[in-house]
């Protein structure tokens, strides 16, 4: 079995293109090129060149110590908060804008949560010069206030998705809205591995420098460029699909999705798709997704933004679906925890969204030789508003 | 024959009007499908509320939103509909987004269609390859039209292959936006359906999005079958009510 793409745009039964015909001649062009132009030898030397120069790459893979000792295994840490603008989506947005140069787009549209993605795509957009138009939920706005100012001193115009529940899914929605106006100019830089094939396979790939990092700087600590355990959390899938990304076919090393299970998963407000998602179609994927029983998407809620979806990307559908990853709900308070203790054990402020994954350590148990990767896939910066509001700081 | 079919055949302009099932209450569905045919609209669309309906401007939206509030599901939309041929005649189709009907069952959802005497079914979100190699069977099967879309983007090379597989009509959508959005029509909207008029199409085309009176129903109709009216629809039912459709249907025939 395989748990990477097959030639149809399809994981297992997962992926493929459900989209209205308004959205195919930009999803069939890209359908066509990606592979091509990331393979280009002028695009790979301009992507890897602004991941070292400008994003910061590689990020360190960093032996836990303390971490370690708490938990009685051994923990390294793969720094995606140390990327510039904070977060593992950068990888992302530098692949796609350079994609969309080649393509000839003018306009660039994306969706975002938390802002990370926001953030990251205004920034790739100042870097080249190109107008940039970030789609966020009303709610989001509100608890992602810093992330919201720096698009906007970036040069991006942030408009307010105020349908649904005003979250990621919403403006999501939006930002495909805006596609189908804008169908010639615009390309759509998605945040994560999520949206119509070939855009979960594209973020996946852009993403996949985490693993490849991770397996040359395990090699030169442990001797074996390969861990017993892959941790990461999943809203839509994007820093998990990069860090499991070279691992996938490699069944000795155990996959571990954390998703975010809100006030609890029956609680009636999570966003815990593996647990309570079906089969189901989300913003043009065949996916996981949470719905009622006639078919309409549920509202999802978590504490973090970034988390906060009710779908899941095709890939993490699979992987769950054939048992090829773990997937473990943790809930806001689980996740909150395990934020705090990172900062007091290791000095480093995770995002919300990485402190759900932290939190699986509180869940299960390692064995005292097991290597464990777990992806810190963004700073907590962004999140200080919420720490100090949840914790009376 | 399929009423679609029928309809298309005969010699005048098709008038389709599009609503939300459930809304503005849940129980008018009836009451409006009956008031419809009676004002002399050809051909309507069913519209079966999405939660996120991604093709639809901010019109269609609020109404599929209210329309699930008031409690429209499948079920309760197929129970409304169980004797409309009682009393209705014209083509009728219904008209949502592939996850509902997905998750009803793509088989059980057309063979209520047949029993209750549905024509066909308009799907943006079901691409035509998956059509084609899933479920193209099933609908011949329970005898019901597939309709699908065409923009101005649309490749002629790919418009030749969708009107190869199309049975009924072909939806023009008049321009690149979501429902309810554009204000008339320009030269670039009607180079397009002349272009697309000179491909001579064996589908006959009937024209959406945009239209919302008399004027742009007879550029759309220029060269097109016909022409469907949503957004303007619900915005005439929002403010006049159920009683004052047929001054509206009225406005845009004569
Ligand atoms: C720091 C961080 N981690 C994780 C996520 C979740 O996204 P994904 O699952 O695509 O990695 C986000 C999304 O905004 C984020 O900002």
């Amino acid at each position: 079995m395989s748990y990477n793409i097959n030639n149809n745009g399809y994981y297992g039964k997962f992926g493929g293109a459900y989209i209205p015909e308004m959205l195919y001649p930009n999803v069939e062009e890209l359908r066509q090129n990606y592979i091509n132009i990331m393979a280009e030898p002028d695009f790979q030397e301009e992507f890897q060149q602004l991941l070292k120069d400008y994003v910061g790459r590689p990020s360190p893979l960093y032996f836990a110590k303390r971490l370690s000792e708490k938990y009685t295994t051994k923990i390294y840490l793969k720094r995606e908060d140390l990327n510039h603008t904070g977060a593992h989506k950068i990888n992302n947005t530098i692949g796609q804008i350079l994609m969309a140069k080649r393509l000839g787009k003018t306009r660039i549209i994306a969706e975002t949560g938390a802002g990370q993605h926001g953030v990251a795509t205004a920034t790739v957009c100042a870097l080249m010069g190109i107008k940039c138009v970030v789609y966020m939920g009303e709610v989001d706005i509100k608890r992602q206030a810093p992330n919201v100012a720096r698009m906007k001193m970036l040069g991006a115009t942030v408009v307010p998705a105020t349908s649904g529940s005003k979250t990621l899914k919403d403006a999501t929605n939006e930002a495909i809205r805006d596609w189908i106006s804008n169908p010639t100019d615009t390309h759509y830089i998605i945040g994560s591995v999520v949206g119509p094939h070939p855009y979960p396979d594209m973020v996946a790939r852009f993403q996949s420098v985490i693993s490849e990092e991770i397996q040359k700087q395990l090699l030169k600590h442990e001797n074996s460029s390969n861990p017993d355990y892959v941790i990461a959390c999943v809203g839509g899938g994007s820093n998990a699909a990069g860090a499991f990304y070279h691992f996938l076919e490699d069944t000795n090393v155990k996959l571990i999705a954390a998703e975010a299970a809100g006030h609890g998963i029956d609680s009636g407000e999570s966003a815990a798709t593996s647990a309570l998602g079906r089969e189901g179609i989300i913003h043009g994927s065949k996916t996981l997704l949470m719905q009622t029983l006639d078919g309409q998407i549920t509202e999802p809620y978590s504490i973090s933004a970034g988390l906060d979806y009710p779908g899941v990307g095709p890939m993490h559908a699979h992987l769950y679906d054939s048992g090829r990853a773990e997937f473990i709900s943790v809930t806001d308070a689980d996740a909150m925890k395990a934020g705090l203790e990172l900062c007091q054990l290791e000095g480093i402020i995770p995002a919300i969204e990485s402190a759900h994954a932290l939190a699986v350590f509180s869940k299960k148990q390692f064995k005292p030789n097991d290597v464990v990767v777990l992806c810190l896939s963004g700073r907590g910066d962004k999140d200080l508003d919420n720490y100090i509001n949840y914790f009376n700081i | 024959m399929n009423r679609i079919n029928k309809a298309l055949q005969s010699d005048k302009k098709l008038l389709s009007i599009y609503f939300t099932a459930g809304y503005p209450e849940l129980k008018n569905t009836i009451t409006i499908l009956e008031h419809l045919e009676q004002s002399g609209v050809d051909l309507v669309e069913i519209g079966l509320p999405f939660s996120d309906p991604l093709a639809d401007g901010p019109t269609i939206q609020a109404s599929s939103t209210q329309a699930l509030k008031n409690g429209m599901t499948t079920e309760v939309l197929f129970e409304q509909l169980e004797n409309i041929r009682k009393t209705v005649s014209i083509p009728l189709i219904i008209m949502g987004y592939f996850n509902p009907i997905l998750q009803y069952g793509v088989e059980a959802f057309c063979k209520q269609c047949q029993a209750i005497g549905i024509d066909g079914l308009i799907i943006p979100d079901l691409p035509i390859d998956v059509y084609q190699n899933e479920y193209q069977a099933i609908f011949e099967r329970y005898g019901l039209i597939n309709v699908f879309l065409i923009t101005p983007q649309t490749s002629e090379k790919r418009i030749r292959y969708i009107d190869s597989v199309s049975n009924g009509f072909i939806y023009m959508v008049s321009s690149a936006a979501t429902t309810g959005k554009t204000s008339g029509f320009g030269d670039m909207q009607m180079a397009y359906f002349n272009r697309i008029s000179a491909l001579q199409l064996n589908t006959p085309q009937i024209v959406g999005f945009g239209i919302k009176d008399n004027a742009t129903f007879k550029q759309a109709t220029t060269y097109a079958k016909g022409a469907i009216i949503g957004s303007a629809f619900i915005k005439h039912l929002n403010e006049f009510g159920i009683e004052k459709i047929d001054t509206f249907i009225k406005t845009i025939r004569d």
